[in-house]
């Protein structure tokens, strides 16, 4: 049986939201590998301050996209279900946080880690709370964002920093961790039977170039790891592949369900059907 | 207690879009937004091809995503279900729009006419600057449901309380009241006839029913 009903992409989220989904991504990994730098002896105070510098920007891109930008301090009227008013309500303690490390005492990195660990998982839960969207709601997707935001953190650290062995390390696994799961993601996607646009993103020649640059940005995190040169240009491909998958997810992946009908009308013209989008 | 929701019998629609047009009288939506909206389906191949037209717009849902993912309580639902908007609250970040399963929401950034770059007289005098920049969606005409209930009209019995879309209906496809009362003609339309609603694996409950068979599940 053929149909012509389909599902639409949305166009209500476009870069500005991209920048913000990167921005914070990859702010929030690196003033968590920032901790981990400090905690570890490894330099830690630049990536810090572009970490903070990351997630700012990444909110000031928020604020290109609202509407109605001069009322933007309603966001933080809604904090019993919206993960959005959460993550801005996280953003001040995050940002004082790592003021106060910078100012005062270093050891405040810890508790901007903490804060920026939530900022991460609110932008994780903040498209997966999206439910007109299946690419996002898939439940395998906050762990997604989780972990290419700690990918492009600790991919950036290693583009800003000296590297160690040990941000080397935690750039490798975070990169790994990345792969795995968007693996899973991607076959959650195909259970849940996803529209076809969505499922259409994997085999984009766009979506070939980043899978080639997340294998390389881990051949060349190992090759580090083993004592090549090579630290920085593969933690720029984490960096830059991760960004690259958000504006992939958001832009071209994001199909709207359509209209999903359980039957059609008994008008006397043989049986009812159900109506699926393609 | 109250619970208004609309019916929608797809045996019945034509696909006239008259209600879209009334809809958009009532409610001066500019070009491109369409509260209220009739999907036009092509099923079946040939020789044995249907067209089936789906009236559509805002489900008013008992558990509606759009108003959970708001971030500054701008998305409402009042105590009779309909989900109602602050215009003055919105920021029009569009989360509501990308949250919806039904593609209800709309947001317009700039004022646009249907006839250049000036309002047509109509326009004009319907022009609401603060639409500009936030969500939009159908409001079930709670403006017409208020004014009505408070002249003693009762919602979907009487036209001056009752959504113009509903009123426009030539085929009396589409029905509205409280669900809530066993003498309204939904409750009773619902009773008598197979239904469903759509999207209701995502848990939102829509308050908007789609007739397509006589008796009951």
């Amino acid at each position: 049986m053929r149909q012509v009903v389909n599902a639409n992409l949305q166009r209500y989220w476009d870069w500005r939201a991209v920048g913000n989904f990167s921005g914070g991504g990859a702010g929030t990994g690196l003033v968590i590998a920032a901790a981990l730098a400090w905690a570890t002896g490894a330099p830690s105070m630049l990536a810090l301050v572009v970490g903070l510098g990351f997630v700012g920007l990444g909110l000031l891109f928020v604020w290109f996209e609202i509407g109605r930008p001069w009322r933007a301090i309603n966001v933080f009227f809604h904090p019993r279900t919206s993960w959005m008013t959460r993550e801005a309500l996280l953003g001040p303690p995050l940002m004082a946080s790592g003021a106060a490390a910078l100012f005062l005492d270093f050891r405040f990195v810890l508790l901007a880690a903490l804060f920026a660990a939530g900022y991460l998982y609110c932008q994780a839960r903040m498209l997966h709370a999206s439910r007109g969207i299946p690419a996002w709601c898939q439940k395998e997707l906050p762990l997604l964002i989780v972990a290419t935001g700690l990918a492009e953190g600790t991919g950036l650290y290693l583009v800003i920093a000296e590297p160690s062995a040990v941000m080397i390390a935690a750039a490798l696994l975070a990169g790994i961790f990345r792969e795995v799961v968007r693996e899973i993601y991607r076959r959650g996607l195909i259970r849940s039977k996803a529209p076809a646009g969505t499922l259409a993103w994997f085999s984009l020649p766009a979506e070939n170039v980043l899978s080639a640059g997340r294998l390389a940005a881990i051949i060349f995190l190992a090759l580090a790891l083993i004592g090549w040169r090579t630290a920085a240009l593969g933690g720029l491909l984490a960096v830059l592949t991760g960004w690259g998958l958000k504006y992939l997810l958001i832009t071209r992946a994001a199909y709207l369900r359509g209209p999903i009908l359980q039957h059609t009308p008994v008008r006397g013209q043989g049986p009812s059907h159900v109506i699926v989008p393609s | 207690m109250t619970r208004y929701v609309m019916i929608a019998d797809l045996r019945r629609c034509v696909g006239c879009q008259t209600c879209t047009a009334a809809c958009k009288e009532a409610n001066a939506t500019p070009p491109g937004v369409q509260w209220r909206r009739v999907l036009d389906i092509e099923v079946g191949e040939y020789p044995n091809v249907n067209r089936i037209f789906v009236p559509t717009g805002c489900q008013h849902c008992a558990d509606p995503p759009c108003m959970h993912v708001c971030p500054t309580t701008a998305t409402g639902q009042r105590p009779d279900g309909i989900v109602t908007i602050d215009y003055e609250l919105c920021i029009g970040c569009a989360y509501c729009a990308v949250a919806c399963p039904y593609e209800a929401r709309f947001k317009v950034d700039t004022a646009d006419f249907a006839f250049g770059d000036e309002p047509s007289t109509v326009e004009r005098a319907q022009f609401d600057e603060r639409k500009i920049g936030v969500a939009t969606k159908c409001t079930f005409c709670s403006d017409r449901i208020d004014a009505g209930c408070a002249a003693g009209k009762t919602p979907g019995r009487d036209p001056e309380a009752t959504p113009v879309c509903v009123n426009s209906c030539i085929s009396g496809a589409l029905v509205f009241g409280d669900i809530e009362d066993p003498d309204s003609a939904v409750a009773r339309l619902l009773a008598e006839n197979k239904s469903f609603r759509m999207h209701e694996e995502a848990g939102t409950s829509p308050g908007f029913y789609y007739l397509w068979d006589r008796g009951t599940l």
